[in-house]
């Protein structure tokens, strides 16, 4: 084990998939001379050189699709978004070309495409420079979702994402970048569609993706102390979804609480827990919880920004409030 | 001009540029007997520009289509049977129905896919032609687009990209005027589209979208500035399209300006054109013929085929959305 900060994890899944897989490229804004915004393919550009690690004009749609052409004729690219507000810039290129491509040719071709991109609140950069678009992304079929919460997931994953054969939207969260993390000294890619129980609990199962995932870690410390046991599962996919390990602990504990970034209204929180009352009614000793950012813009000052961000203190209280 | 020509080439030109008029006939018919699901953008009256272009192209080279498409797609000799039983929906067809006529693909003929978003296929064939120079391979990509295109982002940030970074493609401008009903020259104030090219620093020609001898050579020099590593030119062909924007439009709004205006782009039809220059050159009348017989003989085989297969399973819906899940 070592410690590495979250962004050099990212760097380091990107360096090592380059150098096994002559294919893969990085395209993005700022993502050469600069090593990305926030310095996520730091020596990329000075290690593979300018056709490889290449600083895009400013133009999403253009340089997103370009990485679908570049995909259809067997390349594998890794496009960064600098923030994931812009996927809207490339909506269409996403959802109408990169998800459609392979269901609209009869799967005679692959759009093996990674879009990295940021997500999250916490910065003080407003409506435009905080949203998280995992929720709205996952309406969509053709894409697989990845939302990886600390460095070792964060660089697994990834590895995974670059090999799969289907376009992949993977989430960072922007303040995690800078946060560091113990590490296995090889990180072998992390199946898709495999949940991840991060803590094993009896009463309350907390369902979280991305930095929910260690927010609720320390819920659960802080429950703990109070005598609440809680099971935190670490999603990584929203799509594919691991549907079995979320029925199998909700059986078990009785309680769902969801937690995710995205806004609450056509959520995840939602999502999941319509998805999996088939199989849990009778087992729910309370209401499905849900947390996630209301139904506001980002705003900017802190004042009000982290009040509407999902909190650690905000899962302590939904969870006292279910166990009541 | 067409003294460069062999004959062998010649036939081939022909036979292309019939094979498409007449495959576009049948698609109205199957529309107008109601036999169609959906809708179809024909290619009618442009016959000259994919027939010039795509005969500039090697093998391995690719196209980006748009969702007036079938044309490139005869040009490029995509098989038509399959092609007319994807525009019925049937599971013979290029995508066992699942695209229909505005996203026939054909990969092993180098298409990169019909697209239904107009300038949506301009990012994907200049990220084809990165990956040629990426390869380091003399590929070079073509993407088509209709004069609407070129008012969409898409187009700037291709174009300027494949400009700034020198990549192998060429960009072909089908101008037939209108965007549904939208005449270009009342949204546009550029009197020829392929003066944008100035503003990338690249080659922008206008050529006689109805000749196909001017459409082949302007492409040739295109083609070859592209695959010697000189990067993108912008070509503008000026057409018209002989029907409204899809089977069904009457298309009277191209009235308003001019009554004339459809009759006087119809005295220009390609293929008439064509034709009386191969007349008057090595070819005779009997051996256009027995030409046209053989294609109509292959046409009538693809509507045949295209009626006789069967309708998908229900289930052909939910294949194809991932390759493993």
């Amino acid at each position: 084990m070592r410690e590495i900060l979250y962004r050099d994890a990212i760097c380091e899944a990107l360096d090592e998939e380059m150098e096994r897989d002559g294919n893969v490229l990085l395209l993005g804004e700022d993502v050469g001379f600069l090593g990305g915004n926030f310095k996520t393919s730091v020596g990329l550009f000075e290690k593979y050189g300018d056709l490889r690690v290449k600083d895009t004009p400013i133009s999403e749609a253009g340089f997103v699709g370009m990485g679908t052409g570049m995909a259809l004729t067997g390349l594998r690219p890794v496009i960064e978004l600098m923030f994931s507000d812009f996927l809207l810039v490339a909506a269409d290129q996403i959802i109408n070309n990169a998800a459609k491509i392979r269901y609209m040719s009869g799967g005679q071709v692959t759009v093996p495409m990674v879009i990295r991109t940021p997500i999250g609140g916490g910065r003080s950069s407003a409506a435009q420079h905080s949203q998280s678009m995992q929720a709205m992304v996952a309406q969509f079929p053709g894409m697989k979702v990845v939302v990886p919460s600390n460095a070792q997931e964060a660089k697994g994953l990834l590895k995974t994402a670059i090999r799969d054969d289907n376009p992949v939207i993977f989430f960072e969260h922007k303040m995690e970048y800078s946060n560091k993390y113990m590490i296995d000294d090889v990180v072998e890619p992390i199946p898709f569609g495999k949940a991840r129980i991060a803590r094993e609990g009896r009463d309350v199962t907390i369902v979280a993706t991305s930095s929910m995932v260690m927010k609720s870690e320390k819920a659960a410390e802080e429950l703990e102390k109070q005598g609440i046991s809680c099971e935190v599962i670490d999603l990584r996919t929203i799509v594919p979804l691991d549907r079995e390990v979320i029925v199998e602990s909700v059986k078990k504990t009785g309680r769902l609480l969801v937690v995710d970034e995205a806004h609450v209204r056509c959520g995840i929180g939602a999502e999941i827990g319509a998805d999996v009352m088939d199989d849990v009614f009778y087992y729910l000793d309370a209401p499905v919880g849900r947390i996630g950012t209301p139904n506001v813009p980002l705003p900017f000052s802190p004042a009000l920004e982290f009040p509407v961000i999902p909190s650690t203190e905000k899962i302590i209280a939904k969870v006292n409030q279910m166990m009541k | 001009m067409e003294n460069k020509y062999s004959k062998k080439q010649l036939m081939e030109l022909y036979e292309t540029m019939y094979k498409m008029r007449r495959f576009e006939e049948e698609v109205f018919e199957f529309y107008k007997k109601g036999m169609m699901p959906g809708l179809a953008h024909l290619y009618l009256g442009e016959e000259a520009i994919a027939t010039g272009v795509c005969a500039a192209l090697q093998e391995d080279d690719y196209i980006g289509s748009t969702h007036r498409g079938h044309g490139h797609l005869v040009a490029r000799g995509a098989r038509i049977d399959k092609m007319m039983a994807e525009i019925l929906g049937k599971e013979d067809g290029y995508s066992r129905g699942k695209g229909g006529s505005m996203h026939i693909m054909a990969m092993d003929k180098g298409i990169l896919g019909a697209n239904g978003i107009v300038g949506g296929e301009i990012p994907i064939a200049t990220g084809a032609a990165y990956a040629a120079k990426y390869r380091g391979t003399d590929q070079v990509a073509v993407s088509f687009m209709g004069d609407s295109a070129t008012n969409e982002g898409t187009f700037h940030e291709s174009i300027n990209m494949a400009a700034a970074w020198n990549l192998p493609v060429v960009y072909v401008i089908e101008n037939n005027l209108y965007g549904i009903s939208v005449d270009i020259r009342d949204v546009t104030n550029t009197l020829n589209l392929a003066d944008r090219a100035i503003g990338y620093g690249i080659p922008g020609v206008v050529v006689d979208g109805m000749d196909v001898f001017a459409v082949h050579k302007v492409t040739e020099e295109a083609v070859e500035r592209a695959r010697s590593g000189h990067g993108p030119t912008l070509i503008e062909c000026k057409t018209y399209r002989w029907q409204g924007h899809h089977v069904g439009d009457p298309a009277t709004y191209r009235e308003r300006k001019d009554p004339n205006e459809k009759t006087i782009w119809m005295e220009k039809c390609p293929l008439r054109s064509f034709r009386s220059v191969l007349l008057d050159s090595k070819i005779t009348e009997k051996e256009l013929v027995k030409l046209e017989a053989e294609v109509d003989k292959e046409v009538e085989a693809a509507v045949q085929f295209a009626i006789d297969s069967p309708y998908p399973d229900p289930a052909e819906a939910y294949k194809d959305v991932y390759t493993d899940m």
